[in-house]
């Protein structure tokens, strides 16, 4: 079975780097399925899950950044990345509701924007833990 | 001459000094490999970003951008970056010393600048002065995480992009060696060199959905990115002038500790000399 090397890199160092049969994940016009062999692309990312299908899937939660694809070699940048066992449920849960309180309370645009992105990002980790 | 007591206060104190002096300089050098550790795990994306957006920003003609574009300067930003805490040797003087030189050089009114301080040291010299700061950040921890800074980095990214300001100057320290750390002011904003190196990788991209789009997601990234890379770099500087400072204030002390106890052992010697004479002249008085 043809393997692609995946590489996922945040500023706060790399988080997997490893050898996957196919990357499926969620950019920006809409779901993207990544095999071995595909010709270079650089498309987005949406605040999503990355599925990494193999010998040991893999789940990953990014918030935004884009993916950059090779024909042997996916590499995702994204501002932040975690693994299921990474992250912190609780952290989660509380952005979550703060989120949700401040998306209640009316603001200007600029932070009711804000408020639905980190709604996004909270929502984004709880369902990779809980689907892991 | 200071007497005994006085001059054994003095060695005392100074011992002391250079105790905590070498502490510090120990928790430097540990705090120093640990932020070189943290820059190069942040090299991989940085080097990344840079191929990605080169190779699109250097493909075509119609990769236009509004942060690729030259505009009129009606308004610099200076973002400087310096430490919270003094004992740092040159470290925060050199690089505002620099800053205010620029600023006196090149701006005639507030209007025409604005900065934006990382550090304690950087927002407190520019409060002094009152000249304008249009955001700032403090108490950053020694090994910063994205997630710290990445309010500062977007919302800096914005107000270019919204067009407060027109240009973004960096100013740091940067580090080359533990000993060596260089001032450095560099333009960030916009991203004009970008466009003219030309690309080194070949590979032409799909873009999905379009190149436009991609520039408008992937260019705040990058600049975001090189701010943090400047952190990472004027933190390592950071620890590593903090440790020449206190490497030489330790060697300073061990100087002043030797010509005190020099100092010390004299005055113990006349007094013992003065002692004898003392005592011989009171015997040969009684002869």
């Amino acid at each position: 079975m043809n393997t692609l090397t995946v590489s996922v890199v945040t500023p706060d160092g790399p988080v997997l780097e490893n050898s996957f049969e196919m990357v499926s994940c969620k950019a920006e016009s809409g779901e993207l399925g990544i095999l071995p062999g595909h010709i270079p692309l650089v498309a987005p990312l949406s605040i999503s899950s990355v599925r990494l299908k193999g010998e040991n899937p893999q789940r990953i939660a990014v918030s935004g950044g884009f993916l950059e694809v090779r024909p042997d070699k996916v590499t995702i940048l994204a501002q932040s990345a975690e693994r299921p066992d990474d992250i912190d449920v609780k952290r989660a849960r509380a952005a979550k509701e703060r989120a949700e309180r401040r998306l209640q309370a009316k603001q200007d645009e600029i932070d009711f924007r804000r408020a639905e992105l980190a709604l996004k990002r909270a929502l984004n980790r709880i369902e990779v833990v809980e689907n892991r | 001459m200071a007497s005994l007591r006085d001059i054994k206060t003095r060695i005392t104190s100074t011992q002391k000094t250079k105790q905590i002096t070498k502490a510090m300089h120990m928790v430097s050098a540990s705090k120093l490999s640990k932020a070189e550790d943290f820059a190069k795990a942040f090299d991989p994306y940085s080097n990344k970003i840079k191929e990605v957006v080169t190779s699109i920003a250097g493909s075509g003609q119609d990769a236009e951008h509004p942060m690729l574009q030259k505009r009129e300067v009606k308004k610099t930003a200076y973002f400087v970056i310096t430490s919270d805490r003094g004992l740092a040797g040159p470290f925060n003087s050199g690089i505002l010393r620099d800053v205010y030189r620029t600023i006196q050089e090149k701006h005639q009114s507030k209007d025409e600048y604005a900065v934006i301080a990382v550090g304690k040291m950087a927002s407190n010299f520019f409060k002094k002065r009152n000249m304008p700061i249009l955001n700032e950040i403090t108490g950053l921890s020694d090994q910063p995480n994205f997630a710290d800074i990445k309010d500062l980095t977007s919302e800096t990214v914005q107000l270019f992009i919204d067009g407060e300001i027109d240009e973004l100057i960096i100013c740091y320290n940067h580090f080359i060696s533990a000993i060596t750390q260089e001032v450095t002011s560099k333009k960030l904003l916009p991203l004009t060199e970008l466009a003219n190196e030309s690309s080194s990788s070949t590979s032409a991209y799909e873009y999905e959905p379009n190149q436009q789009e991609i520039l408008n997601v992937l260019l705040p990234q990058y600049a975001e990115s090189l701010i943090f890379g400047a952190l990472l770099d004027s933190k390592a500087s950071e620890h590593a002038s903090r440790m020449t400072a206190m490497k030489s204030a330790t060697d300073n002390a061990d100087d002043l500790i030797d010509d005190l106890s020099l100092q010390y052992n004299r005055a113990r010697q006349a007094a013992i000399t003065q002692e004898i004479t003392e005592i011989v002249g009171g015997a040969a008085a009684l002869e």
